[in-house]
């Protein structure tokens, strides 16, 4: 077995109030693909963010190549051989993919002129090892996600890094894409090239990875050999608890039919999404990002213009709604993305609580402020939320009590049916499970509730009823016995393994 | 390593209809000039064309620098009040030092007002909006401070003779302007300076990452941007022969006007110096143009106005279009 | 006691620096902190104040209002204009209207089609420029009956001792500040400029906001040209030129963000009365006028820096 030639031993860094990394020891060996895995808030990016020289450790020492060393930025780290892939790619569209590999260490004469010769030459070498089909010269902008993350990596073959790491590198990729960019890193990994692979998703892991390092709460919980493991074991690891314990389903009869959609299509998103949501029903929709989950939700919820479709409310055929007239049919949207969809985050609790019923707050258009006051203390009481106060900021909170107070503007107008689109995403643990009872129990009460998640077990634990995304189109609906991991997978995977036109 | 083959490119244009696209300007400038050249029998001859240059070099001159500093992402508000700074000095000094060191310390106040903008702007992390609007309400009052409330008049008139140096119809002051334009546009494409331009306007945090001196580069812009508008004062001031305190005033807005004419985003990353050329040829065109017709002035300022609109429009629809 | 001191300085800074100047300038100008001398100022700011009201509401949405100089030009134009010819209350409804409209044709550029705020609010600085001469046909125009209109009250006369132009700006301000800060609106106008996303998440008509708020911007526009029309009795074709300018170095003065979503009216009236107070105490203690200029240069960098400096707790970025 070679030695590692990258360790971390000991890293810890504290942030006011929380301690990010508690002492984690970690080491990718050459040739190696080192999975780090762990729930949102675990310390994966704060751990990358780290070897990557953009924060550094309070204690810890970074042993790179058999020598301590020290990395200051993200510049000495390349310059060391240490590359970060980056979820949101790190290019400007507006130069060439050549300009792009070399950002920062172009070669010039003393006067600042570019050799572009020089440039282009050794840019088509690294693209040449990597098997790109674009040229050194094509502007970064023009070309589709897959290949911008091919020139990010081409900065692996420029730099003759050492040791690169993937952040979540197949979140917008098709399937294709995928098994290509996997292809890139096992030839990385031939060339003995040390990777970090940070993801969120099992099979990836398993099908790609040599060893894998669990997270958990700035901790490690443990570093084990991919094939002496299983899925259920890694997954307990991340959650620390079993399964059963972790969610919690709601107990509840299904009453009247809610909301039916028939035919809903929206042209390079999805298509012809037929379904039906009772009260008292929890229904999950699975799929992986990208499959048209949140463009299916954002659509009923009228913030994008459906092309064909009919929509029923409570058994009447109704337009496709503007997001206030949704509003006032009493859907509720708890969006994919807390800070840029959900919040306004320089307002306080109390005014992102009332936000979407100002007209419910006032009387004659001017605010009623003892109304959302007393809203305010009631979810606040309610979803137990940590703040000092109705005017503090909500930029200030934690990403929990964020999210509290999204829930906590919707349900205050007394929704009928409420889609939350990954409403666990980024939160810790505890906030977490308190998410999943709340779903229970507004199901209990007698909403309708539409989860969207692309964590299954997650899907799987707190729906009556799941439906499956992949590409734009529903794949399966499952139901009771039939709602298990093996059946959702095959399902997606399936329809992803049709021979798609190239 | 093994191949990675079957991605393809994103985006179906030809290339041809991408340059188009990126430099509609000058489709735009080629039907004006067709327009004017069919309207007038004034407008399409060699004099008259050379004319439109020099017409066109201050706010031209005034454009280059504002390009360099907008492809970052910022924008420079006072180059006007820089302008008048350096035409007021030029004319001011040299009867007690000589005309080129008066020149000299013309230039030398606008690079040092430009240093001052891009530091406040670099240190203090305010918009440059606001930094430069600052400097466009004071810097006139520095012009005031000199000049006093009238006019400073050469005495030495072999100064206003340069401007009359012609090759061909093309005059001094135009040459000056197209000489500098295309360095500036080979700085933006060839040296290392030019293209961290773009990458820090298009992706700041990708630049910061790579290692790029932002703040340094950023200085830089702003000083160039100031010391190109001392130029323009300069070449005014040779061509008016004097110097007026309120020279310049609301030439900070048509020069960001030609710039968005031309194509150069105000967000940055995106832009180029033929692209200014084209927005900066346009306005003076249809200035000339609307002139030569005799249209009242009144015609020419709604017209400004609807173009720029227009162009906005249209640029939002071909970005739409690239996407 | 040390921190309490930086927290009230952080929190009214420029209220305290405010104070020191006009101490000291009243120190050594007799005539500077008297009730006619105050009056003044407030009768000489309430034009880019009324106008500056409007504008806060543009720029909490997070854009822009350069058209407003020659807005005030064109409607200070109309307002004489009409005086003559149908009388001063059609006149003032005449151009009230005209301000409305020409706001709500910006409304509908950068609200509704989302064009850039700045390149269209500067289209339309000289559109409306162009519009001025044609309509006046580049000649000065003047109230025929000055010496006895009822029209006098809104520049020139005094109610219980205050200008009337200074208590239209305070009236103004203080329904601008109620609609701000306890209206629908105004919570919309807050909610768009700090995350126009989340806002249309949930359910705000985020473009109508941003349209409404350019229409408030025309009208207090009007308003202020009711006042100058009032004031000169005439118009020139220049007379509005650069007043987009000041409007704004009042509002950023006051500490509203370019960026939106935060900002008060009671920040930006302050934030003008200072300009206002900075030329007339340095008019006093015998400086040229274009001395306050340098000055306000320098007030406009030290409070904005100063301003966001404390908000991210390092005075270098």
């Amino acid at each position: 077995m070679a030695n590692p030639i990258l360790t971390l031993s000991g890293i810890t860094k504290t942030f006011p109030g929380v301690v990010a990394l508690d002492k984690v020891s970690f080491d990718v060996r050459p040739g190696e693909v080192h999975a780090l895995v762990g729930e949102n808030g675990a310390g994966k990016s704060t751990l990358m963010k780290v070897l990557a020289g953009l924060y550094h450790p309070d204690a810890g020492e970074i042993i790179y190549q058999g020598q301590p060393v020290q990395i200051d930025n993200p510049l000495a780290a390349r310059e060391k051989g240490i590359l970060l892939i980056h979820q949101e790619l790190s290019l400007s569209p507006e130069l060439s993919v050549a300009e792009n590999i070399y950002l920062g260490a172009w070669p010039t004469n003393a006067l600042g002129v570019l050799n572009k010769r020089k440039l282009r030459r050794d840019a088509q070498a690294a693209l040449d090892a990597m098997g790109c089909s674009f040229g050194p010269d094509d502007r970064v902008g023009t070309l589709s996600v897959a290949m911008q993350q091919m020139v990010e990596i081409a900065r692996s073959q420029a730099f003759s890094a050492n040791v690169v790491i993937f952040d979540e590198p197949t979140a917008s990729l098709t399937d294709t894409e995928k098994d290509q960019l996997f292809t890139t890193i096992r030839g990385l990994q031939a060339q003995g090239v040390g990777i970090v692979y940070i993801s969120h998703k099992m099979d990836e892991i398993f099908e790609l990875t040599d060893r894998i390092t669990v997270l958990r709460d700035g901790q490690v919980q443990g570093t084990v050999t991919t094939r002496e493991t299983d899925a259920t074991a890694v997954t307990r690891m991340m959650i620390g608890r079993t399964l059963e314990a972790y969610f919690h389903k709601a107990d509840s009869s299904f009453g009247d039919e809610v909301l039916r959609v028939d035919g809903l299509s929206l042209k390079g998103q999805f298509e012809d999404v037929s379904f039906s949501v009772r009260q008292g029903e929890v229904l999950g929709f699975y799929g992986l990002v990208g499959a048209g989950r949140s463009e299916v939700v954002e659509t009923l919820f009228g913030i994008r213009k459906a092309d064909r479709g009919t929509l029923q409310w409570h058994g009447e055929e109704i337009p496709l709604p503007s997001p206030r007239q949704a509003i006032d049919l009493g859907m509720a949207l708890v969006p994919e993305s807390r800070k840029e969809q959900g919040l306004v985050l320089m307002m306080g609790g109390m005014e992102n609580t009332t936000l979407p019923h100002l007209a419910s707050y006032a009387r004659n258009t001017v605010m009623d402020r003892g109304k959302e006051r007393a809203t305010f203390d009631e979810y606040k009481d309610a979803l137990s939320i940590k703040t000092t106060g109705p005017e503090q900021a909500v930029a200030t909170l934690s990403g929990g009590n964020q999210q509290k107070f999204v829930l906590a503007k919707w349900l205050c107008a007394g929704p009928k049916l409420i889609i939350l689109d990954e409403p666990t995403r980024g939160i810790d643990v505890g906030s977490k499970s308190a998410i999943h009872t709340l779903i229970a129990n507004l199901a209990e009460r007698g909403l309708a509730v539409i989860v969207i998640s692309s964590e299954m077990p997650e899907v799987l634990g707190v729906s009556h009823r799941v439906l499956a995304m992949a590409e734009g189109r529903l794949v399966g609906e499952f139901e009771g016995e039939a709602m298990t991991e093996e059946n959702l997978i095959d399902a997606v995977s399936h329809h992803l393994a049709r021979p798609a036109a190239e | 390593m093994s191949a990675t083959t079957s991605i393809t490119k994103a985006g179906g244009h030809s290339s041809v209809t991408r340059l188009l696209m990126r430099n509609h300007i000058w489709v735009f400038l080629a039907l004006t000039v067709v327009v004017f050249s069919a309207s007038s029998p004034y407008f399409l001859t060699v004099n008259n064309l050379g004319n439109v240059l020099t017409q066109a070099a201050f706010i031209g001159i005034l454009a280059i620098g504002m390009t360099m500093v907008m492809i970052d992402g910022e924008i420079d508000l006072s180059v006007g009040a820089i302008l008048a700074l350096a035409s007021a000095l030029a004319i001011g000094l040299q009867d007690h030092i000589g005309i080129w060191p008066a020149v000299f310390v013309g230039l030398l106040s606008g690079a040092a007002l430009g240093f001052l903008n891009g530091t406040l702007v670099a240190l203090s992390g305010m918009h440059s909006f606001i930094v430069t609007l600052g400097g466009l309400i004071g810097i006139r009052g520095l012009v005031f401070i000199y000049t006093g409330e009238d006019a400073l008049m050469v005495s030495d008139f072999s100064y206003t003779d340069y401007p009359e140096i012609y090759l061909g119809p093309v005059s001094l002051t135009a040459m000056i302007f197209i000489a500098l334009a295309l360095f500036f546009q080979w700085v933006l494409s060839s040296t290392r300076h030019g293209r961290e331009t773009y990458a820090i306007g298009d992706n700041i945090d990708a630049a910061h990452d790579a290692g790029i001196n932002i703040k340094r580069h950023k200085i830089i812009n702003f000083t160039l941007c100031g010391a190109l508008a001392a130029v323009a004062g300069i070449l005014l001031s040779m061509r008016l022969g004097t110097a007026e305190p309120n020279a310049g005033k609301v030439w900070e807005l048509w020069t960001i006007i030609a710039v968005v004419l031309g194509g150069t985003r105000l967000q940055g990353g995106y832009g180029s110096m033929w692209m200014t050329i084209g927005g900066v040829l346009t306005l003076a065109v249809l200035r000339n143009g609307l002139r030569l017709l005799n249209t009242p002035n009144y015609v020419e300022l709604m017209v400004m106005g609807t173009v720029l609109v227009l162009a906005l429009l249209i640029d939002k629809l071909l970005s739409r279009q690239e996407a | 006691m040390q921190t309490e001191v930086k927290a009230f300085l952080r929190r009214h800074g420029l209220l305290a620096g405010f104070g020191l100047f006009l101490i000291s300038v009243a120190l050594s100008a007799d005539a500077f902190l008297t009730p006619g001398n105050i009056f003044d100022v407030l009768r000489q700011v309430s034009i880019t104040g009324v106008m500056a009201v409007g504008v806060t509401f543009v720029v909490i949405t997070g854009r822009l209002d350069l058209s407003v100089g020659s807005l005030l030009t064109l409607l200070t134009v109309i307002v004489v204009d009409q005086h003559n010819t149908s009388g001063p209350a059609m006149a003032i409804l005449i151009t009230l209207a005209a301000g409305i409209g020409v706001g709500m044709f910006n409304g509908v550029l950068v609200g509704l089609v989302g064009l850039n705020a700045l390149i269209v609010t500067l289209a339309m600085l000289s559109f409306l420029q162009g519009l001025v001469l044609f309509y006046s046909g580049g000649s000065n125009v003047n109230v025929q009956n000055a010496q006895t209109t009822w029209f006098a009250v809104f520049g020139r006369h005094d109610l219980l001792g205050v200008p009337v132009p200074a208590l239209i700006f305070l009236v103004t301000a203080v329904i601008a500040a109620f609609v701000l800060n306890r209206t629908v609106f105004g919570r919309q106008v807050f909610a768009v400029g700090g995350n126009e996303t989340a806002s249309r998440f949930s359910g705000i008509a985020s473009r109508w906001t941003v349209f409404w708020a350019y229409a408030l911007s025309g009208l207090t526009t009007a308003i202020a040209a009711v006042i100058m029309g009032s004031r000169v009795m005439g118009a020139q074709n220049t007379i509005g030129q650069g007043y987009e300018l000041t409007v704004l170095a009042g509002v950023i003065l006051g500490g509203t963000s370019l960026l939106g979503g935060s900002g008060s009216i009671w920040r930006t009236v302050l934030g003008i009365t200072m300009l206002g107070f900075i030329q007339n105490g340095l008019l006093l203690l015998g400086f040229p006028y274009y001395i306050q200029w340098l000055v306000t240069w320098a007030v406009i960098i030290l409070a904005v820096w100063i301003d966001l400096g404390a908000k991210r707790g390092r005075i270098l970025a």
